[in-house]
Formats: C-alpha cells, sequence, structure tokens
C-alpha cells in the first residue's frame, strides 16, 4: 500500500473562483484504479461533513468518455491511451504529489471541481457529423462493398470517446482532433460521400462557433487521446474543408449555437433553462 | 412483504394480432392508426433515456415530425450503457449460407430464453433483425467486412450459426454513435429537445395513463415537470442492484421502479443474466467489474485444473491435467454454450475447489491453440482492444498467459411489463430495450440486446405509438394540474428526506451491503431458504439506511444524492427480486433454484406450473405485492428441455 498527497482543484460554480486544496489519499492499493482512489478519498470527505471532490465516471473501462481531467498536466494522466477511469495505482510511487485539475478551455467552462461542460462536442457532431438517413430509407446491408482496409480506417476514426482530452491537451484548446475523427470517419466511407462536403463545412463551422482554437499541428492532442487517434484525421478534415469551399454546393439548414439545447446544466450555453417552461 | 399475496388473476391483455406467428408484425402495422403528417406535430413524446433503444426511438419520431424530448443523466447523450456493449449484433442475414434464417433466430431466442419469452414478440425481433443491419450500415457503421467488401460476421454461445455482426470489441459503441447522430441531427433540425444532466424521478399518472415526467437537473438541483402525450421509458437494465456489475456506476433502476410504484406492473424481476467471461474481482475497494467479450469463447478455450488445490502456473499444467469442462460436458456447443449455463459451469468447477488465482475464484480462458493455430496477428486483430483491457486491469499478458475469468451479473431479462405494442398497463407508458421484459425470457442470448433496442427504438416503437397517438386528441396537462403538482411534491418531500440523512455511513456502504447480500442469497444460485434469509435482511437493511446514511450537502452536482435516491429504490427493487425468485418454484435460464435441478446439476424448468410471465403489482411500502400472469403459449417452438450437449 502506498499514501499519497494530492492538490486538487475545488470551484463550487462556474462563476466562483477556484482554488487546490490539500487531501491525503492513505492505504492506496496498488490494484485500485485512479477513480476508486478518489472515491475512498470522498467516501471520507462525506462522513467528515465536507463537500466531496465531484468528477465525473461512468463505465470505468475507457469507453464512455465521461471522465478525465489533468493528472500533473497531463491529460488522462500517466499511460498512455488510456483514459483516467483506465490508470492504476501500480503506475504510482509512495509519497508522490499529484496535482489533479479540470480540462481547461474557453469552450469548456468548469461546472464544478473537475467537472466541465463538454456540450460543445455534441453541437460540433450537430453541425453535421451525421448520414442523413431517415430510418427505414437503407438499401440492403451488402448492397454497397466497403474495402477491408478502408472499413478498418473509418473505424480507426470513429473510436473516438468524445472525452474532451484533446482540447484540454491543445495549447490552443483547438477541437481539431474530435472534429477531424468525426469527419473522417464518416468521409472514408461510400456511405458518407453524398454529404463529404457540407459536412466538413458544417462542422469546421460549429467549431468556430464554439470558441475553440486553431489547429497549428502541434500533436498534444493525439498523445493524449485515450483511442490514440492518429493526427492524419486533422488532414482530412482540413482537405474536405478546402474543397468543400471551392465547391458550390449549398450550405444545409445550419446548426451552430441552435436552440436544441435546453434544460441542460445551468447557467452555462443554456438560454432556456432560467426559464420555466413547464409543458 | 414476505411473499405473494392471493394470486390476482391474469387477465394482462398482450394484444399480440391473432394469425401465424410469422404474420403478426405485419398484421400489427397494417391494422395500425395513423396520425397524419400534419397533425404530428402537434403530439409531444417524452423519451427518457439516450441510448441504443432511446436514441434511435427519438431520432424515429423526429423523422417523423412529433415533436419529442428526450432526457439523460448523461453531460451528453452518447454516453449511455450501451456505449459499452463488445461482442455484436445478430441479424439473420444468413450471409454465410450455413442456414441461419428468421425462423431460426427466433428459434434459437426462445431455446436461449429458456421458453419463459413471449413467441409473438421474439418472431417480430428476429424479423426487424435484417433491417437493422441495414439501416446502421447506412448511417455509417464501419462494421468489419470481408477482404471483397461484404460483411463480416462471427459465432456467439448458444447458436450454431455465425449471425453476428461486429465492429472489434465496440459493436455498441459504433451502434450508439449511428443512433446518437441521428439524434443530433434531429436536434439540429429542431424536431427533437436533448436534455442532457436531467435525471426522471417520477411519473405523472393522471386517470391510469402517463401523462409526464418530473426530473431533476443535476447541474443545479432544480426540479421540473413535463407533461406530454406520452413516455418512452428507455432507461435501461437494473444489475447494479448487486453494486459491483458489469453495469457503468450510474445505470439505475429509478426511472423504472418509480413507474411500477405509479402503477406499472414490474415483470419477471428474478431474471438477470450472470456473464461468465468477466474479470475477476480484485479487492475490497473494487468499484464496477469488467466484462471481457462473450466473442473471445470463439477462439479461447476455458478450462480449470483437473485435481482440486492444483496450484502451478498455467503454462505447467500439462494437456492431460487440465479439463476443458464445457467441452467435455458440453460437445455439440463446446465453449459456446449459452451464457447461464457457462455460468453455473464456472461456479461448479470453483465450488469443487479447482477455481484459479486470488481465492479459488476463477477460471482459465486460454488463446494458446488459437495462437499456434491462426497465429499472434489475427488474433491482436480480433480481440486487440480486449486484450490490452484486461492487461491494463490486471497486470498480467494474455497473449502469455490465459486470461483468469468469472461470472459476473450483466444484464437483467425482467423489467417493466409490457403489450405487444411495448406499452405498459399504464396507458401511454411505453418501455423499451433492457427497461422492459419481453423479448429474452430467463436468458438472454449474446449479441442480442443490441438487437432488441434497436429493433424497438427503430422500428417498432414509431408504429405502435402512432396507434396510441391517433386514438388520443393531442392535449398535455397543464403543468399546475393537481396529478403534477402530487408527483412533484412527493419528490421534494423524498429529496428532503434523503438531504437530512446525517448518520454514520456512506451510500456507497449499504449499496455494497446490498449487493453483498443479493450476489449470496439471488444470484447465481437461489435456494428457499436463503431467499426467506434475504427478505428478513433487506427490510432491516433498509430502515439502517433511511435511520443512518450520510448524504453530502448542497444541490450543485451533489452526486452522493443522486446515488442516495437510486441506492433507496435498489433496496425497494431488490426485495421484489427476492419475492418473484422465492414464488418461482423451479429452474430456468438465469434463475437457478438448488432445489430444482437434475441429477448432473441442469435446471429443472416446470413448465406445468410456471409458463408465465410473473407480473407484479406495487401496493405500498412494506406491502405484499400481488401477482398478475400472462400465460405463455408456444406454438411454433416447442418447449423441451434445454441441451446443448
Amino acid at each position: 500500500m502506498i499514501r499519497l498527497v494530492l492538490h486538487v482543484w475545488r470551484q463550487a460554480g462556474p462563476s466562483e473562483p477556484g482554488r487546490f486544496e490539500r487531501y491525503e489519499a492513505t492505504e492506496v492499493e496498488p490494484d485500485m484504479s485512479f477513480l476508486e482512489m478518489l472515491d475512498v478519498v470522498n467516501e471520507r470527505l462525506v462522513l467528515e461533513g465536507r463537500d466531496p471532490i465531484a468528477f465525473e465516471s461512468d463505465c470505468r473501462e475507457g469507453i464512455c468518455g465521461s471522465c478525465g481531467f489533468m493528472v500533473d498536466g497531463v491529460a488522462h494522466g500517466p499511460g498512455r491511451g488510456a483514459a483516467i477511469c483506465q490508470v492504476h495505482m501500480r503506475q504510482f510511487r509512495d509519497g508522490e504529489d499529484l496535482r489533479i485539475e479540470p480540462w481547461r478551455a474557453r469552450a469548456f467552462p468548469v461546472l464544478k471541481d473537475l467537472v466541465v461542460d463538454r456540450s460543445a462536442l455534441d453541437r460540433i457532431v450537430a453541425g453535421g457529423g451525421y448520414v442523413s438517413v431517415p430510418t427505414g430509407s437503407a438499401p440492403e446491408a451488402n448492397t454497397l462493398p466497403v474495402p477491408k482496409p478502408q472499413a478498418e480506417l473509418a473505424l480507426d476514426a470513429a473510436i473516438c470517446i468524445g472525452c474532451g482530452a484533446c482540447v484540454a491537451a491543445c495549447p490552443n484548446a483547438s477541437a481539431s482532433l474530435f472534429a477531424g475523427a468525426k469527419v473522417a470517419h464518416l468521409g472514408r466511407l461510400p456511405q458518407g460521400q453524398p454529404e463529404r462536403h457540407a459536412r466538413a463545412r458544417g462542422i469546421v463551422g460549429a467549431m468556430d462557433a464554439e470558441g475553440f482554437g486553431h489547429c497549428t499541428f502541434i500533436g498534444e492532442c493525439s498523445a493524449a487521446c485515450p483511442k490514440s487517434i492518429p493526427i492524419e484525421v486533422i488532414s482530412f478534415m482540413q482537405r474536405d474543408f478546402i474543397r468543400a469551399s471551392w465547391s458550390r454546393r449549398e450550405w444545409r439548414p445550419g446548426i451552430a449555437g441552435g436552440p436544441w439545447f435546453r434544460g441542460g446544466s445551468g447557467p452555462v450555453g443554456d438560454p432556456g433553462s432560467s426559464e420555466g417552461d413547464e409543458r | 412483504m414476505t411473499g405473494p399475496d392471493a394470486v390476482a388473476d391474469p387477465r394482462l391483455d398482450a394484444r399480440i394480432p391473432t394469425g401465424p406467428v410469422a404474420q403478426k408484425w405485419e398484421r400489427r402495422r397494417d391494422e395500425a392508426r395513423l396520425v397524419s403528417p400534419t397533425n404530428r406535430r402537434r403530439y409531444r413524446i417524452l423519451v427518457v433515456g439516450s441510448g441504443l433503444a432511446g436514441a434511435s426511438a427519438a431520432a424515429s419520431l423526429g423523422e417523423l415530425g412529433y415533436g419529442v424530448d428526450v432526457f439523460t443523466y448523461h453531460d451528453s447523450p452518447r454516453r449511455a450503457h450501451s456505449i459499452a456493449a463488445q461482442g455484436g449484433i445478430n441479424a439473420a442475414k444468413d450471409y454465410r449460407n450455413d442456414g441461419d434464417s428468421v425462423a431460426r433466430l427466433f428459434a434459437d431466442t426462445v431455446k436461449g430464453g429458456d421458453f419463459r419469452s413471449r413467441e409473438a414478440n421474439v418472431y417480430r425481433l428476429a424479423q426487424l433483425s435484417v433491417r437493422i443491419i441495414d439501416q446502421c450500415v447506412a448511417q455509417g457503421v464501419p462494421f468489419a467486412r470481408e477482404y471483397g467488401g461484404t460483411l463480416a460476421n462471427r459465432s456467439f454461445g448458444g447458436t450454431q450459426v455465425s449471425r453476428t455482426f461486429y465492429a472489434r470489441g465496440q459493436t455498441g459503441q459504433q451502434l450508439l454513435l449511428g443512433a446518437y447522430q441521428a439524434l443530433l441531427r434531429q436536434a439540429a433540425l429542431g424536431s427533437v429537445d436533448v436534455h442532457p444532466r436531467t435525471e426522471m424521478l417520477d411519473l405523472v399518472v393522471e386517470a391510469g395513463r402517463a401523462r409526464g415526467i418530473v426530473t431533476r437537473d443535476l447541474g443545479d438541483g432544480r426540479l421540473r415537470v413535463w407533461t406530454g402525450d406520452a413516455v418512452v421509458l428507455a432507461t435501461g437494465g437494473y444489475g447494479n442492484v448487486y453494486h459491483l456489475s458489469t453495469n457503468a456506476r450510474n445505470s439505475n433502476a429509478t426511472a423504472i421502479w418509480r413507474a411500477h410504484r405509479r402503477g406499472a406492473l414490474f415483470a419477471n424481476p428474478c431474471f438477470t443474466q450472470i456473464h461468465p467471461t468477466c474479470i475477476p474481482v480484485a479487492g475490497a475497494h473494487q468499484s464496477k467489474l469488467t466484462l471481457m467479450s462473450e466473442s473471445l469463447r470463439n477462439d479461447g478455450r476455458i478450462w480449470v485444473p483437473a485435481r482440486p488445490g492444483d496450484r502451478r502456473p498455467p503454462d505447467q499444467v500439462p494437456e492431460g491435467d487440465r479439463d476443458y469442462y464445457l467441452e467435455r460436458a458440453y460437445p455439440a456447443f463446446g465453449n459456446l454454450v449459452p451464457r447461464d449455463v457457462a455460468s453455473r459451469a464456472a461456479k461448479r468447477v470453483c465450488d469443487e475447489g479447482r477455481g484459479v488465482g486470488p481465492g479459488g475464484l476463477g477460471v482459465y480462458l486460454d488463446f494458446r491453440d488459437s495462437v499456434e493455430r491462426l497465429g499472434v496477428e489475427t488474433i491482436r486483430e480480433r480481440y486487440g482492444n480486449l486484450f490490452d483491457m484486461y492487461r491494463r486491469i490486471t497486470d498480467e499478458d494474455p497473449y502469455r498467459l490465459p486470461m483468469r475469468i468469472y461470472p459476473a451479473i450483466h444484464y437483467t431479462m425482467g423489467g417493466l411489463w409490457v403489450d405487444y405494442d411495448l406499452m405498459s398497463d399504464l396507458r401511454g407508458l411505453f418501455v423499451l430495450g433492457e427497461a422492459n421484459f419481453s423479448e429474452h425470457g430467463a436468458n438472454r442470448l449474446g449479441a442480442s440486446a443490441l438487437m432488441q433496442g434497436l429493433a424497438d427504438g427503430y422500428f417498432v416503437l414509431p408504429i405502435t405509438i402512432g396507434d396510441f397517438l391517433a386514438r388520443h386528441a393531442p392535449e398535455s396537462l397543464a403543468p399546475d394540474h393537481p396529478a403534477c403538482a402530487e408527483a412533484r411534491t412527493d419528490v421534494e418531500a423524498r429529496l428532503d428526506r434523503l438531504r437530512s440523512g446525517r448518520g454514520s455511513r456512506t451510500v456507497d456502504s449499504f449499496h455494497r451491503e446490498l449487493g453483498r447480500l443479493m450476489w449470496d442469497y439471488c444470484g447465481m444460485s437461489r435456494s428457499a431458504a436463503g431467499l426467506r434469509a434475504a427478505l428478513e435482511r433487506i427490510p432491516a437493511l433498509r430502515e439502517e439506511f433511511w435511520r443512518d446514511v450520510r448524504v453530502a450537502p448542497g444541490e450543485r452536482i451533489n452526486e452522493s444524492l443522486a446515488r442516495a435516491g437510486r441506492v433507496a429504490d435498489f433496496m425497494e427493487l431488490a426485495e421484489l427480486m427476492c419475492v418473484d425468485a422465492l414464488h418461482r418454484e423451479e429452474s430456468c435460464g438465469g434463475h437457478f433454484r438448488v432445489e430444482h435441478q437434475s441429477e448432473d446439476g441442469e435446471a429443472l424448468r416446470d413448465d406445468e406450473g410456471f409458463s408465465y410471465v410473473a407480473a407484479w403489482e406495487w401496493r405500498g411500502p412494506g406491502e405484499a405485492p400481488v401477482l398478475h400472469r400472462e400465460p405463455l403459449q408456444f406454438d411454433r417452438v416447442k418447449p423441451a428441455r434445454r441441451s446443448y450437449r
């Protein structure tokens, strides 16, 4: 068993000031996951009548994308190709000091402690990250063959879990890896061709509207990605965007910042929720 | 509550269309009333849950032109637990020319469910399976392909054909992203409103009809009442009653349990699935268990040492000292027997002292022979991400040493009772996916959950909800209607009670204790004595919970408060599960009563006595629930003792 000293970012709400607070994690077992270690700290805080550390998690096996924060300045902490829920305590030394803080990006306002609002990522997908195929209108599945390598490449991009680590790791807070992964996933498949240009424009437009920074090919995003999505997806997106800008096809109905995101999570990015429009 | 009250007269009308099973769905569709396109926007449908069933339903209803609200407690609809499904999705495409057909998928599913599912629903599921694959491929789901560009398949437990479509070990993720993208397309077009971080805490019922829901904003704690013309629950299963399961941390039963308390019948609550291939428990701190996909059983061989107490490392146990017990006992299906059979067999060899790993609670899943036969690259291509996940958790290399696996709670076949149209006995309340009870009987076959969620959402509900709405003029209750006010007041009172908890134990400590109790007494094997013991201890634990729980203060993102409400509901549901398990004096599928087994330890069904759906009615806290029975009829597949030997 080991003992750790945690310096955790505590912030009561989006407009409250935040600060680091010190906690000791004792009796940490090597087989524990990082989040289980935090569970134990939180159990103690609750019993002491203190506010537990707010962090998000759900599947705890690296697929849902709920969890994520910085450990010593590294998104998802040590361990390449893993979300923080998949990092185990055997990677840490006894007595180590760890600095734990939320994703930092203008497009991801802090809601509380380590929890940020990542709904901007949903709005990027809503900007065109789909194939417009109404239920029932699909042709027989084997009608359109997809070469195996092509399907595999599409899946390499489609495995993105939407955690936001790429944005947090990027010095520009760009969402290009996330957006590029969606553009490349669909653009590499024959099913994605009819809307390929509109998709690139819609997604890039939504990304800009959300206040993410631009990509300068630093590559931190791909290094931090728990699914190791390659940076080529960004060039894929940029190429499609440039081609789309030359083409004279119509824009599709616009999206970004649209009215769909209601109810949500309090004052941030949530114009509809302050009025009680109960029905 | 200690046992069933006087058995109520059944007469649960499932409203199954007449005629041969193969034509029932076509008939239902042809006879369903329609809402005209111009009228659809006047109806408002509340969809709770954004997993495969909820997202596919909401997207499809939005495309049809209905007004749709989608609620999810996650920060994004894409995080629903469907995302974690690994292995695949079944469909009767017969691409392999191995004799598959709709009738065979239907028969396999009915048999796999140990003849406790509704024939008509299963047949419809098998019919629709084909269109699901078409739909998903068109959406851009990158399924595995053959070199010629056509779709690839693999085998799953309980079948002798290859009908499972997959995307590496993350099929659920890819299917959910397809449905999520379709949903966001509708959101962008303005036909669907998405409400993330919004948890349903109660159902508004007026004159026997579901009219709305009460939600709590997990961000700022605010309560709201939403009303509409129909409510759709697609909120998943209740496996987290057991605390440790393969379900995600936040998966819970609150939405369906609150609906149950408002009058919806709860069917077959004791039918739970224990998955044979999970990573064994490592310690007391453990927060959840991780599944290793069933697809691994295609190429992995399961064994334990032949002699009890053999502690040699696996690579030093010679072939003659190994017992490949599934291949030995079930030569026809071998390692691909259904999940309930594989789980019980693992428990049996561990009970004999032949288990491996810490505590002797594990068996080997060995890839040595397949690596020799196919090469390490093929194995890596098929299962690479699962092997990585295993190594990360256990710090052992499965390319070199066999995996250690043990059964864990994975899925719940029981759920809210629904008729053929997926409507509960509360009019206007539709229940989809794992949250309902209907297609899997007493045991679900692998790769069938994804199929059911998407069949319900893409293809069944859009027809059947239209039929319901066409019979009712569009009209939502006013938010100040007494039924809304009552539900809201109830929620406030309950939250106040939870908030006032200033005791000495955390919510998790109660959850852990409840889970342990359920695993011991209502888990892989159940006995009358054990269930009676559980029925004494659960109310005591519940009483202690309300007296001694400690909940963190504050409204803003207070996970402790959210979890407290869910655990309180689990405690009531756990009791109903034990009541149901005690009443069902037979063994079938995942429900194994030690009193009812053959000489060789196989489950003994009682078709005379128990060929029915047990649908329970809530009568109040501490009151005995009332049993309603829907008799099951098998016209197409005759019930027989399941044999995989």
